[in-house]
This record gives structure tokens, sequence and C-alpha cells, in this order.
């Protein structure tokens, strides 16, 4: 029995259908639209878990699913040295986006991380607290930021409506998921000028920590056959 | 791996022989949990990524201290005589972003500070022949650096204050570091749009520019961006560092060598760049009292960018002493931290210089009693 983890609501989860059916692999959910719960056709043995996107990083980590459909965002931000613990098998050319720092538009200085280093120093400087960054990817954030060299930042904890958090006062800037920027105009933000900290998009993953057992060895193989994916070594 | 006992013992021991080795101190304990905001405040958001925050529903943040090396100065300056030797004995906690193999998060460390305002150079050796002596068995490899030298050599850069004070706030960053000084050589020259904003502030006024570009939100205000664009412009008529200068800063950075070498190699130096004379004597001089005080400097490498990415709160001398075994961490560091001691004294300040041995190595060398 292989076990695939599939988001298990929105546009993720059509998305992820339409790319299975696509490659001849049928994935529907039961009748019963409230219940999380479904089955895979064209190949055998394979069973469907549906699970919200946010979990699936942590199911494949734990190995308690073989494979996973899940942004490469949530993957990096949530497993500590990823590539060790799952394999991206293939991007599925869907949920692209960039997980980007953004500041007010009228921040006209600020368009490097280099800029804003000194525009948090000279922040600390004048308020006696440091300049707050609302993220929900602190773990991203943080490296991206050291490798950079920036200090004199905080971040600060946004588990959504981030893009809300300077005109609300809680923040100064933010680090958060853009496809369009349209949110980000929407609330007078701009991404820095800078390439993003990363681009993101919807990835099948393996887990390398899951029992494969021989019947999800086969079940595997067969399934990467029919979606024309190829699994790499341990 | 020895066990938590053996090394308790071990520790025991090492703290009774530090204490020795400088004529007697004080053995102190620290709490465990430390607020997280003096931390934070010293080592910035990073320290986040090296030691476990709990949160307390009363108190707020806490962390499992990282170090001793806070709560040892917090309780010197509380209350503390001077002059004051410590000695300290206990876990610490270090969490790790990435799997690192054989990294342990938490483990037992044995410390030595001395706070005392009189003659630092023979402090520093007081320090150092006190934790080198306690591992002398081991036979472990020496290394010695000094920030304080870059942080002379910036000193007497041919800057303006801004920029200078950029590069001073970016000592322990060598990639920030870089670029900055590359930047002010001119070698980075500003992309295209930047040269068109402040020309348009040049021809506008840095409001309008500003209105036209979105509505003010947030707590960093109008006034704080036209400022940092007056900065820019400044810093854009700036002329040029020499390339000289960027020249003697990496040859700088680059002296690795046994210590008398590296001393006149870093004379030699201040020939071209006088402003780096005074940390010149002051290594002279820590050279001088660690001679007198008996330690072979001949099985010493002075590196003058050691610790710098990793020992950023120590301003001055640095030290390590490394096992021949690859992959191990280093079995003692230290340094000294005047700086720290006036950030965390509100106003006041003494001059400090300590280390730590970790006794969990020493025994899986095969030292220990």
């Amino acid at each position: 029995m292989l076990r695939l983890g599939v988001p298990s609501k929105g546009r993720l989860m059509e998305k992820t259908f339409d790319w299975f059916a696509a490659r001849g692999v049928g994935i529907a959910r039961t009748e019963d639209e409230r219940e999380y719960a479904g089955h895979v056709s064209g190949v055998e043995d394979v069973r469907l878990m549906l699970l919200a996107a946010g979990e699936i990083p942590r199911e494949l980590a734990a190995g308690r699913i073989h494979l996973g459909v899940t942004g490469t965002d949530l993957v990096r931000e949530q497993i500590p040295g990823w590539e060790r613990v799952v394999e991206e098998l293939a991007p599925l050319g869907f949920g692209h986006a960039d997980l980007v720092i953004a500041v007010p538009k009228a921040w006209v200085d600020v368009e490097t991380p280099g800029d804003l280093d000194a525009a948090a120093a000279a922040f600390r400087a004048a308020h006696g607290h440091r300049l707050r960054i609302a993220t929900k990817y602190h773990r991203l954030v943080r490296e991206y930021l050291r490798a950079e060299g920036v200090a004199d930042y905080a971040l600060v904890d946004s588990q959504g409506a981030t893009e809300g958090t300077v005109a609300n006062g809680t923040a100064e800037a933010i680090a958060d998921i853009t496809s369009s920027g349209e949110t980000l105009r929407a609330n007078h933000l701009r991404p820095l000028s800078t390439p993003p900290i990363l681009r993101s998009e919807a990835t099948l993953f393996r887990a390398r920590g899951a029992e494969w057992s021989t019947g999800a060895r086969a079940a595997f193989a067969a399934l990467a056959r029919r979606i024309g994916v190829e699994a790499g070594g341990d | 791996m020895p066990g938590k006992a053996a090394i308790r013992a071990e520790a025991a021991r090492l703290q009774a022989q530090l204490a020795g080795a400088v004529g007697g101190a004080q053995a102190i304990e620290a709490d465990i949990l430390q607020p997280a905001e003096t931390l934070l405040d010293l080592y910035g958001e990073d320290i986040r990524a090296r030691a476990y925050v709990t949160a307390d529903p009363v108190r707020g943040e806490r962390m499992l201290r990282p170090d001793f090396t806070v709560p040892v100065v917090q309780m010197h300056m509380a209350s503390g005589a001077e002059p004051a030797r410590y000695t300290y004995a206990g876990e610490v906690f270090r969490r790790q972003e990435s799997p690192e193999p054989g990294r342990p998060t938490e483990y037992m460390q044995v410390g030595l500070e001395v706070f005392d305002r009189a003659d630092p150079a023979a402090r520093d050796a007081e320090v150092f022949r006190a934790i080198a002596g306690a591992l002398s068995p081991l036979r472990l490899k020496a290394a010695m650096g000094d920030i304080g030298l870059l942080a002379a050599a910036v000193s007497g850069l041919p800057l303006s204050e801004p920029r200078r004070a950029a590069l001073m706030r970016h000592l322990w960053r060598p990639h920030r570091f870089k670029e900055l000084l590359e930047r002010f050589a001119g070698r980075r020259p500003a992309p295209p749009a930047r040269r068109a904003l402040l020309a348009e502030v040049a021809a506008r006024g840095a409001p309008a520019v500003i209105d036209a570009a979105g509505p003010a939100i947030g707590r960093r205000s109008r006034a704080e961006i036209a400022t940092r664009l007056a900065a820019l412009a400044a810093d854009a008529a700036e002329p040029p560092l020499p390339g000289r200068e960027l020249a003697l800063i990496d040859d700088l950075l680059t002296v690795r060598a046994a210590p008398p070498d590296a001393l006149s190699r870093l004379h030699d130096l201040s020939v071209d760049m006088p402003a780096l004379e005074p940390a010149v004597e002051r290594l002279s001089a820590r050279l001088e009292a660690l001679d007198a005080a008996g330690v072979d400097l001949d099985a010493v490498t002075f590196e003058a960018s050691y610790g710098r990415t990793t020992m950023e709160y120590y301003d001055g001398f640095v030290f390590g002493l490394v096992a021949e075994r690859a992959g191990l961490p280093p079995v003692a560091t230290g340094g000294r931290y005047d700086a720290l001691t006036r950030q965390l004294g509100a106003g006041r300040e003494i001059p400090a210089v300590g280390g730590v041995i970790r006794p969990a190595l020493v025994l899986e060398l095969g030292g220990g009693a």
C-alpha cells in the first residue's frame, strides 16, 4: 500500500487532481464533500490521504505518507535539512509563488537587502526598537537575512493577513508569499527589487524515511511509470 | 561519549583548577531561563536560530541560556566588587536549525571570567594561561586573533563618518563588510534606478518623490525616508576609497602566522595604516605578557580574522584551543568583551576577559583526572 497525501481543498486540490488525471491517474473525493476521503483509480494499491497543504510537509517528514503534494516553500520552511528528508519528484507547474520581503511603497530608498539593513539601523536608533518584519516563514527569512548580512531587525509572527500588519502598526515590513503581487499593491507595499528569497511551486515529494515495503515499492513503481517520474536513490 | 556524571565530575575538577590558576575565584551560579529580550538586543534575531525560546505567560519570552557570559556580566554589574574573578560550571543549550550530526544541543561549560581594570594585557594572559594550562595534557592547537585590529584599521580609513559607522557595525559580518568596502571604493556602481531616484529627488525634492510613491503607512516616517535619501545623496557624492586602502584591509585580514611573524607583519602594515598602531601595540604588550606568564607562543597561530564570524561579542583578544582530530568543535574558546559590559551596564562598563572549556570534549580526548 502506497500512501499519497494531497491537499484537501481549494484550487490546489483541484489542480492536483487535474495533474494526475492528465496522466491517467484518477483521483476523486467521496460523494460527501464534507468527508475527507477519496480514492485513486488507474493504479493499484494507492491510498489517498486528503490533508491540509500545510500539514503535508510534517506527514512526509514523519514518514506517515510515502508521497505528498505541497508547496516547496512549506517544505523548506518546515523541514530542517529537507533534502535529506524528502526528494522532489516533479514540479507540477501550478501554485507558483515567490517568497519576498515587501516594504511600504513610500520607502523609495529601500530596494535591496543592503538598503533594508541601513534603514533598520537608522530606524532602531530613532525608535529604540528593531525594525519589525511580519512573517510566518521564520526560518527561511532569518537564514536569508543572515546570509545577506542584515542586522537590527526583528521577526514578528503573522499567520494570516500579513499584508495588513504594516498599516495596522504591528510591523514595518513583511516577508510573505506572493503570486501576482495584487494583495501587496492593495496594501501599499512592494517587494524589494532583488530576486525573491525563494520561488515556490506545487511539487510532488517522496518521503525518504517512510516505510518502503515491497508493496509500497511496487505501487510506487507503477504510479511513477504512469505519471512519468523517476526516484533517485536515498 | 562519556556519561553525565563523569562530565560533571570533570567540570568540577576543571573549575577548581581554573580558580587555583588565578589565585582564587568566586564560584557562581546563573539561571537557566534568561530574559529573551536582553539576548535579542545583544545578538539580534540570529540568536533565535541558536537558542531555545520558551514562552512564559507572565514574564514573556525566555531563553534557555546559550552561554553564561550575559548572566555573569549582569550579576557583576548589579552587585560585584572590583576587581573580580568568577568561575562557573553548568549546562548551556544550543538549538540547531539544520541537522548537524554529532553536535549536542545541551552540554556542560566550565568558565572563568575576569573583571579587572588594571593591565588588560596581563589579564588576557592570565585567562589564556589558566585555560590552556588546564588543558595542557591534551596537546591542543591554539589560535589567537584580535578583532580590535580591524576596528582600528577602519577607524583610520579616509571615509565620512556614516560610511565608517556602517563598516564598524558590520565588523562581524564579512559578507556585508566586504560589499560595503567595495561599494565605498567605487567597485559596485549604483544601479541606474538608484541614480535616477537621486536625480529625481534633487529636481523635485524628497517630500514630492515620497508622496508620489505611496501613502505613509507604518512607523517609519516620511522624515526618516527623507533623511536616508539625503544620506544616499551625500554618499553618492563622496570620493571613492582609494584601492590601496582596500588592499591594506585585505592584507590585514589575511595575516596568519606564528605570533612573532604576525607581529612584525602588522608593524609593517601600520607604516601604511598609522591608525593600526595602537592596536598593534596592544597585541605586542599581550604577547609579552603571555610570554612572561610562561605560555609557549611557538605553539600558537595568530590569525587576524580568527573568530570573526562566530564570536561576535568579543571586541579584542580572542582565542580557541582545538584538537588535531577533525570534526570536533573547539575544546575551549574565549576573549575580551569590554563592549558587552558597556551595553549591559546601562552607562557603566568594566574591561572583561574570559573563556570556557567543554569538559565532555576533554574526557573524549582522553584528558581529565
